[in-house]
C-alpha cells in the first residue's frame, strides 16, 4: 500500500504583487506520509515561496495546493491547513510570542482553543519532544538560537501537526545550533512518523534528506534521492548550487581516473571507497 | 549600557501580598484610590499611611521602593503644594507680606492636596512593585472582558502588551549591538549639549526602526502559521484563580474603607 499524499503541489504558479515574472512557474510536487524532503535552491530561487504556500499564507495564482487533502485556496479550509502543517521559520527571535518558554509552547493551543486541562500534559510531551523541558520556565530571550528554534519546533509539535514545514530554520544559527535543530526534526521524524519539509540551501543538510527537490528560478528542476542528484554536479553548479564536499571530490577524482562511485556523500563512505579502489599493501 | 533595565518596577519576592490574584489586586487598588478621596481629616490621612505602611511590611516590599516611585512626581507634588498654598481663596490669614497672603484654609487644602497625591501615587506602586507585568496585562484582559460587548479591544490590548514585554529585551539587545557598531565607526552619542545629543541618536534609532517593523512583519506571519485569529474562540494557558487570600484581602479593604468613611 502506498503511503497517503500529504503535500500535493499541483502545477502552481505564483506572483508576487507587482512583480514583473512569477516567483514560482508550474512547479508540480508530491509528498508522502512520512517522508523527509528537502527542498533545495539558493537565495531568490523561490524556495521559501513555496514553504508559504504549503502553509497558506499565499495562496497559488495557477493551479491548486493540496495539503492533507484540504484545497489551501479555499478561505474555509485555511485552519485545518495550519493546523495540520505546522511551519517554523528562519529568524528565532522573531516566532516567539510569549515571555515564558511553556507559554509560548501553548500558544497555538489556546488559538486553537484547546481546554486548559489538555493543554498543559500537550505543552510538556512537546518540549520533552525536543529535549527542552529543562527550560520550561525560562524566559525565550536567554536562549541560544538552536533552542528557540526547538522551542519552535515544540510549539508546532503541541498542535499535533501531520507535516513539519521547516523555512530555513536553521540559515541563521551557528555550525551546533544547526546541526542540534536537524537531528531534533529528524528524531521527530523517525519516532513519530511527522513528514517533514526542510527548506534550506545548506548541502550537507539536503544530503541527510530521503528525496531532494532542487527549485531554481522558480522551477522545480531536479528531484530524487540525495545519491541521485548530487552526482549531477554540472548541473547543480549551473544553478550556483554546490554539492557535499564529497561528492565535489568523488567527480574530481573520477575526472582524474579514479574508478570510484560518483554518489559519495559523506567523509566515511569516502574513505570505504579509496580503500575499496586503491587497497593497502600488507606492511606498509 | 543596557543590561540593568528591569522589566516594569516588579520586585520579585514571595509574599502573601504578591501571591494574590492579580484581578484582586486591581480591584482593590481602585477600591484604595476612591478611599484616598474620601479622606478629609489628618486623622484619617494617618490611618492611610499605617495602611500602606503595614501592607508594605506583608508584601515585604522596602519602604524606599515605595519613595523612589515619588521620584519623578517631586516637582508636580511641590507645586500643588505651592499654588495651593498661595492661590487658595480664604479668611483665617496666618502670614501676610509684601502680596503674599497664607490663609488657615489655603494651608489646609495645601497640605491634604499634597498627600492625596502622595498616597495615590504609593498606592498604586504597590500594586505595580508586587504584580508581574504579565499578570496585570492578564486580568486587565478579563476584567475588561465584559467591555468586548461594545468592541472595546480587550484581548488585543492584552496581547500587544505581551509581545511588548517579549521583545523589549530583544530590542534591548539591537540597541547594544547598533550602538556598538555605530562607536565603532567613532559615533560619539555621550557628550556635546542636549541637541548634539540628541542628533547622535538618529543613525542608532533609524536601524531600530526598520528592524521593529521587520520583526513585526516576521512575527505577524509566524502567528498566522500558528493559527492566531483574535481572541475570539481562544482557551487560557495561565488561569487565574481566586482563593481563600483574595477573600481575606478584600474584606480588610471593605474595614479599611468603612473605617475612614466612619472617621469625621
Amino acid at each position: 500500500m502506498e503511503a497517503q499524499l500529504r503535500i500535493s503541489a499541483e502545477d502552481i504558479s505564483y506572483t508576487y504583487e507587482e512583480a514583473p515574472s512569477p516567483a514560482l512557474s508550474h512547479v508540480r510536487a508530491e509528498i508522502r506520509e512520512g517522508e523527509f524532503v528537502a527542498v533545495l535552491g539558493h537565495n531568490g530561487s523561490g524556495k521559501s515561496t513555496l514553504a508559504k504556500l504549503m502553509n497558506a499564507l499565499y495562496i497559488p495564482t495557477e493551479g491548486r495546493m493540496l495539503v492533507c487533502g484540504f484545497d489551501t485556496a479555499d478561505e474555509a479550509n485555511v485552519w485545518e491547513v495550519r493546523r495540520r502543517a505546522g511551519m517554523i521559520f528562519q529568524n528565532p527571535d522573531n516566532q516567539i510570542v510569549a515571555t515564558v518558554v511553556k507559554e509560548d509552547v501553548a500558544f497555538g493551543l489556546e488559538n486553537l482553543g484547546v481546554p486548559t486541562d489538555e493543554m498543559i500534559p500537550r505543552v510538556e510531551s512537546a518540549l520533552a519532544a525536543v529535549r527542552m523541558s529543562k527550560y520550561a520556565d525560562s524566559a525565550p530571550h536567554m536562549l541560544s538560537g538552536g533552542q528557540k528554534q526547538r522551542v519552535a519546533v515544540a510549539g508546532i509539535l503541541a498542535m499535533e501537526p501531520s507535516v513539519l514545514i521547516a523555512d530555513e530554520a536553521t540559515a541563521m544559527l551557528d555550525p551546533s545550533g544547526r546541526k542540534e535543530v536537524l537531528e531534533t526534526v529528524k528524531a521527530l521524524n523517525r519516532t513519530k512518523g511527522i513528514t517533514v519539509v526542510w527548506i534550506t540551501h545548506f548541502m550537507e543538510e539536503a544530503a541527510q534528506a530521503d528525496r531532494i527537490i532542487v527549485i531554481n528560478g522558480g522551477e522545480a528542476v531536479l528531484e530524487g534521492t540525495p545519491r541521485e542528484v548530487f552526482p549531477e554536479a554540472d548541473k547543480m553548479r549551473e544553478m550556483h548550487l554546490d554539492v557535499p564536499r564529497m561528492t565535489g571530490l568523488a567527480a574530481e577524482l573520477r575526472a582524474a581516473g579514479m574508478p570510484i562511485r560518483a554518489d559519495v556523500l559523506t567523509v566515511e563512505e569516502m574513505v570505504e571507497e579509496v580503500k575499496r579502489v586503491c587497497p593497502l599493501k600488507s606492511g606498509t | 549600557m543596557l543590561g540593568n533595565i528591569t522589566m516594569g518596577q516588579y520586585y520579585p519576592v514571595d509574599s502573601p501580598v504578591h501571591r494574590l490574584d492579580p484581578r484582586t489586586k486591581l480591584i482593590l487598588t481602585i477600591a484604595f484610590i476612591v478611599g484616598v478621596f474620601l479622606v478629609h481629616s489628618l486623622w484619617g490621612y494617618a490611618l492611610v499611611f499605617g495602611f500602606v505602611y503595614m501592607t508594605a511590611r506583608v508584601a515585604r516590599l522596602p519602604f524606599r521602593m515605595l519613595l523612589k516611585g515619588l521620584k519623578p512626581l517631586r516637582i508636580i507634588l511641590v507645586m500643588t503644594f505651592l499654588l495651593n498654598l498661595f492661590f487658595t481663596a480664604g479668611d483665617d490669614v496666618l502670614v501676610s507680606f509684601w502680596i503674599i497672603r497664607i490663609t488657615r484654609e489655603a494651608l489646609r487644602q495645601a497640605v491634604f492636596y499634597s498627600l492625596r497625591l502622595l498616597f495615590l501615587v504609593i498606592g498604586t506602586s504597590v500594586l505595580t512593585l508586587t504584580t508581574s507585568p504579565v499578570a496585570l496585562s492578564d486580568a486587565l484582559e478579563i476584567l475588561m472582558g465584559p467591555l468586548k460587548k461594545i468592541h472595546f479591544p480587550a484581548h488585543e490590548l492584552a496581547m500587544m502588551m505581551t509581545i511588548a514585554l517579549r521583545f523589549i529585551p530583544t530590542l534591548l539587545d539591537e540597541t547594544d549591538k547598533i550602538m556598538k557598531a555605530q562607536m565603532a565607526r567613532g559615533a560619539d552619542f555621550e557628550s556635546g549639549n542636549l541637541l548634539s545629543r540628541a542628533k547622535a541618536m538618529v543613525p542608532l534609532l533609524v536601524p531600530l526602526f526598520v528592524s521593529a517593523f521587520r520583526r513585526a512583519g516576521d512575527l505577524a506571519m509566524a502567528m498566522e502559521s500558528r493559527c492566531y485569529h483574535g481572541g475570539e474562540g481562544r482557551t487560557r494557558f495561565r488561569v487565574l484563580k481566586f482563593g481563600k487570600h483574595d477573600a481575606l484581602a478584600a474584606g480588610i479593604m471593605v474595614v479599611f474603607l468603612a473605617v475612614i468613611v466612619l472617621i469625621p
